[in-house]
């Protein structure tokens, strides 16, 4: 039996989760941590960072060590009408992270759903990553947000790519003086304008967000996105959740990769987001897979900042001991146990260990 | 209670004026003293100063919840954080140039001396024109005249120092003014208090 409070944040975390999406028959996939390097040569934007860390495998093949899960379990899936195949994993992957440039093992746990999906999948994998976040602390934030929202309303501004793609990062970063300032170089009219920032400005619980969104909608794309997007506000509305979810247009991802419902959690004391998913039916496109696929990913080793207070000692009890005195050293060790307490045994006093209480059980010409 | 960057020097100085206008006052900030944080529990704030390259470090790792930082910062280190607002203080421009009478054939890589390589490399990525990054702390204006670059990527507010060391400006990479950034998350968080402060100063300016 494992006792809860010497587990560290992630590992907790990492537990719990586990547990949760075999409620909801998540199967645990295992992988290895090599993968052919071409596999991440042909699908580069998708990645968090490009840089990848590789090296010859006996037979000279070049190999990578995991900078990524979702892609493996997308190449090794099949396609049957009806089917989804439903995934959970804990796995460590390696990417440049941080802020001086260096690769790191970065731990990480999540799910994906693959295959025939319908906006059952696409709400369970929503409710799933709120579920989670709730399971790790109480006070979260999910953000929700829709790419089929977010292109209709850039498609119908402009045909450019390079253009949309600069609106679309402005709109990531909330920035509407510089949204503005791109607009009106381009000529755009007015009321466009007025439109586009006014969406930029958009946050908040989902009633409120849907109420200022719905003025702001037009064509047929832009209405399908938003009657999903006013379906699960319906339905996460009736969930224990409900006041932690919100509706941001600020969660762009990769919209060559992404479509549809995309997602960032965020948690009281961790500076970035700690969860991100999202539906990636592009994804399944180009890898030559038929279905779609939603998924998410949690970073465990963000969780350390919800606990970083050093702890006060290292030891409730420091023995000390004589080393003719074995037997009853042990006894005193197992009493001690007994009573809940951590003991460590040595026979002086050690310069760099924080104890709350010393026991000396030297005899006094060995003190 | 928000915790608030801000630039070390002259534009900390009117950013700080900015805010009291918008009823963040806190007039210990105003007290001649080494201390580098200061606290209005009456207001709502807690402001430190710090170097204006690391605001937005401070902001993007949660240290501070907002911030103000240079357009030239963002655009450089592209810190994750949301830029809420174009405070309109400190403009100037990123600018290339080159000594007087310059003239790029373009049959050779172009040397550019800059303390902003990655906003040079990407103006220049967008020409297609081959380019050697040669990254300095400071003097940049000298570098040209002794031979060490072609041009010279900089900031330039009015002109001085690149008239009083025979250098023009050949093109204006991009404007430049103090913006205030939040931290992700604690956007989520203290979202009404982040949007107020927010409002509250884009009616000032």
């Amino acid at each position: 039996m494992i006792e809860e409070r010497i587990l560290k944040p992630e590992e907790r975390a990492a537990l719990a989760l586990r547990a949760l999406y075999g409620q909801y028959g998540y199967q645990t996939y295992k992988m290895s941590k090599f993968e052919e390097y071409d596999l991440y040569l042909r699908n580069k934007e998708f990645l968090v960072s490009d840089r990848i860390l590789t090296f010859s495998d006996t037979n000279g093949k070049l190999m990578a060590l995991k900078p990524d899960v979702t892609l493996s379990i997308i190449k090794n899936g099949e396609d049957l009408p009806g089917y989804k195949q439903k995934v959970c994993y804990h796995e460590n992957v390696y990417r440049v992270s941080g802020g001086a440039g260096q690769f790191r093992e970065i731990m990480q746990a999540g799910l994906e759903c693959i295959g025939d999906l319908d906006r059952y999948d696409i709400f369970e994998v929503v409710l799933l990553a709120a579920e989670s976040l709730a399971l790790i602390s109480d006070d979260f934030v999910l953000d929700i947000s829709h790419l089929g929202i977010l292109t209709a309303l850039l498609e119908s501004y402009s045909e450019d790519p390079s253009l949309r793609k600069q609106m679309a990062r402005y709109l990531a970063e909330k920035n509407s003086h510089d949204l503005r300032l791109l607009c009106q170089k381009e000529n755009m009219r007015e009321e466009d304008i007025v439109t586009i920032c006014d969406f930029s400005g958009i946050y908040g619980d989902m009633e409120s967000v849907l109420t200022r969104l719905r003025p702001l909608c037009r064509g047929e794309k832009m209405y399908n996105a938003l009657q999903e997007l006013e379906q699960m506000s319906c339905l996460l509305g009736k969930t224990a959740f409900a006041d932690r979810i919100h509706f941001d247009f600020s969660i762009v991802n990769d919209m060559d990769y992404y479509n549809g419902i995309v997602f960032q959690g965020f948690l009281s004391g961790v500076a970035q987001s700690v969860l991100s998913g999202g539906q990636y039916d592009k994804l399944m496109e180009k890898m030559g897979r038929s279905g779609g696929a939603v998924g998410f990913a949690i970073y465990l080793d963000l969780l350390q900042d919800l606990e970083r207070r050093a702890r006060d000692y290292d030891v409730d009890v420091l023995l000390l001991y004589d080393m003719g005195d074995v037997e009853s050293t042990a006894q005193t060790v197992s009493r001690l146990r007994q009573a809940g307490k951590s003991v460590s045994v040595q026979r002086c006093i050690p310069q760099r260990l924080r104890y709350r209480e010393v026991l000396d059980m030297r005899k006094e010409g060995q003190r | 209670m928000i915790n608030i960057a801000l630039p070390k020097g002259r534009l900390g100085d009117q950013v700080y004026s900015l805010l009291e206008t918008a009823g963040y006052g806190c007039p210990a900030v105003r007290e001649n003293s080494r201390r580098l944080l200061f606290e209005s529990e009456k207001n709502g704030v807690r402001y430190f100063w710090v170097k204006p390259s690391d605001v937005a470090i401070y902001v993007e790792r949660g240290a501070a919840d907002v911030g103000v930082a240079g357009k030239d910062i963002l655009l450089e280190y592209e810190p994750d954080v949301y830029e809420l607002a174009d405070l309109g203080l400190g403009r100037c421009r990123m600018v290339v140039a080159a000594p007087k009478g310059f003239y790029d054939t373009g049959e050779r890589t172009l040397r550019v001396a800059t303390k902003f390589g990655h906003i040079a490399s990407r103006y220049y990525a967008e020409r297609g024109r081959e380019i050697d990054i040669i990254r300095l702390n400071g003097s940049i204006e000298i570098a040209p005249l002794l031979g060490l670059s072609d041009v010279i990527v900089d900031i330039v507010e009015t002109g001085t120092t690149l008239r009083e060391n025979d250098l023009e400006v050949l093109d204006t990479v991009v404007p430049i003014s103090a913006r205030l950034i939040a931290n992700k998350a604690a956007f989520k968080f203290k979202t009404a208090a982040v949007e107020e402060l927010t409002q509250r100063l884009k009616g000032l300016v």
